[in-house]
């Protein structure tokens, strides 16, 4: 599992945790985001997000 | 005008936003970036909880100017200001004494921390944190000390209490208003955040105001308006923000609260753009994130050829203080109508609804956050 920190507001996706509010369930990699998901904080598109750690 | 060419002014969040949008849909555009400090990219709401994540101040920024030039194919001016701006000609006089013409020009050049007006022998010790140079500074003056004071429990003010008494610090926080985030919140919502911080180690001095800060050897003596005096090792202060308008109103650019745009984002000069702390938007003055992710969007959109109004969806506001997760949308202070407040049993959610019984604000706190999503769909656009 790993994390992936939006550049502009500094929001992290957590693989594990998901965005389950947002239809993406908890353990959904990366790769699996579409690309039509966006920040939950700020908007930004997934392009802008970069990997942080790996756990 | 031989050929398209557009200046941004400021490359903070906003700028980089218009300049990265206006890239995505054009490749070959010229963009000039204009930048008063290194021009470096980085993520401005990260310096508030920087010591919970174990950031230092160079890991905090992600690509220095250099970086961002080859990235994005832009041209960026470091270390130079704008002067003046000269409609007629479309061109903008640099301090340096040089020259750049536009055919499109963006101002996106932020907010100046707002100083309280304090006497005492000490008033230029005070530190504020509005960008990442301000913020190395901060986390120098940090080394070796215990006590902090803050001036202001606003947003970033709590954030920082927050993060400073995560790591050990002690805080204390001093507002005019009676709890934190008095522009914000609610009076019961601000009492539930007063206490989740209180039991977090911060220490309130409320209703009441700093009035002077003097040298006591390496320490600092505060007066405030009730005759209390405390002394710390260090203040910060956080009361507020202004729009920097000084360059638009020399040069006649329409100024109220902030640079007057319309909801394309354009001042009455349809070829001069504004956007993020510094503007104005059809009446609002909106210092945070989301509102420049969409404007940014619109006004690339627009200079690109495809004339775009903004919108702005609901944009609630994160609070970044984990010792009390918050999630605030206020409504319109100007709107009339009622708070409705439900004390959970680790939470607490407060929803503001109109004469006609429509939500038009929230605040959730604490395991209330979690109702975030299913809330904001009720509430109408910010700008629709």
């Amino acid at each position: 599992m790993r994390k992936f920190q939006c550049m502009v507001c500094g929001f992290i996706y957590d693989e594990s945790i998901g965005d389950p509010e947002h239809g993406i369930e908890a353990g959904t990699r990366w790769e699996e985001i579409p690309a039509s998901w966006s920040c939950p904080e700020c908007g930004v598109v997934k392009d802008d997000f970069e990997m942080v750690e790996m756990i | 005008m031989s050929q398209q060419s557009v200046v941004v002014i400021g490359s903070g969040l906003a700028g980089y936003a218009v300049a990265r949008e206006l890239r995505k849909l054009n490749s070959d555009i010229p963009i000039t970036m204009l930048s008063a400090d290194h021009g470096g990219f980085y993520s401005k709401p990260m310096l508030s909880n920087a010591l919970a994540t174990g950031k230092t101040p160079a890991a905090i920024l992600n690509s220095d100017a250099a970086q961002m030039t080859a990235q994005l194919k832009i041209e960026i001016h470091t270390h130079t200001r704008a002067q003046e701006i000269d409609q007629a000609n479309k061109a903008i006089k640099l301090e340096n004494g040089g020259h750049l013409v536009f055919s499109k020009l963006v101002l996106a050049v932020g907010a100046d921390p707002i100083r309280l007006p304090l006497s005492g022998d000490a008033v230029d010790d005070i530190l504020s944190v509005n960008d990442l140079d301000d913020y190395r500074r901060f986390r120098e003056a940090l080394e070796g000390k215990k006590e902090i004071a803050i001036l202001g429990a606003g947003l970033i003010g709590c954030e920082f209490a927050n993060d400073l008494a995560g790591a050990g610090y002690q805080v204390r926080i001093i507002d005019i208003s009676m709890q934190p985030l008095g522009r914000l919140l609610p009076t019961e919502a601000g009492k539930y955040l007063h206490d989740k911080l209180a039991a977090a180690g911060i220490q309130f001095h409320l209703n009441t105001q700093t009035q002077s800060i003097e040298r006591r050897g390496h320490r600092y003596r505060l007066i405030l308006a009730d005759d209390q005096v405390i002394e710390v090792d260090l203040v910060l202060s956080a009361v507020g923000l202004r729009p920097r308008t000084t360059l638009a109103q020399t040069t006649g650019i329409h100024v109220n609260r902030g640079i007057v745009t319309n909801r394309f984002l354009q001042t009455q000069d349809a070829s001069i753009f504004a956007l993020g702390d510094c503007a104005e938007v059809e009446g609002k003055v909106l210092p945070f994130v989301m509102p420049i992710t969409h404007a940014a969007r619109a006004i690339a959109a627009t200079i690109n050829g495809t004339a775009t109004p903004v919108r702005y969806p609901p944009m609630p506001v994160l609070v970044k203080t984990p010792a009390c997760p918050t999630i605030v949308s206020p409504p319109d202070p100007a709107m009339p109508g009622s708070w409705q407040i439900d004390a959970q049993l680790d939470g607490l959610k407060a929803l503001f609804r109109d004469e006609a019984g429509n939500l038009q604000g929230f605040a959730l706190l604490g395991e209330a956050t979690k109702e975030k999503n299913a809330i904001v769909s009720l509430l109408p656009p910010v700008i629709a």
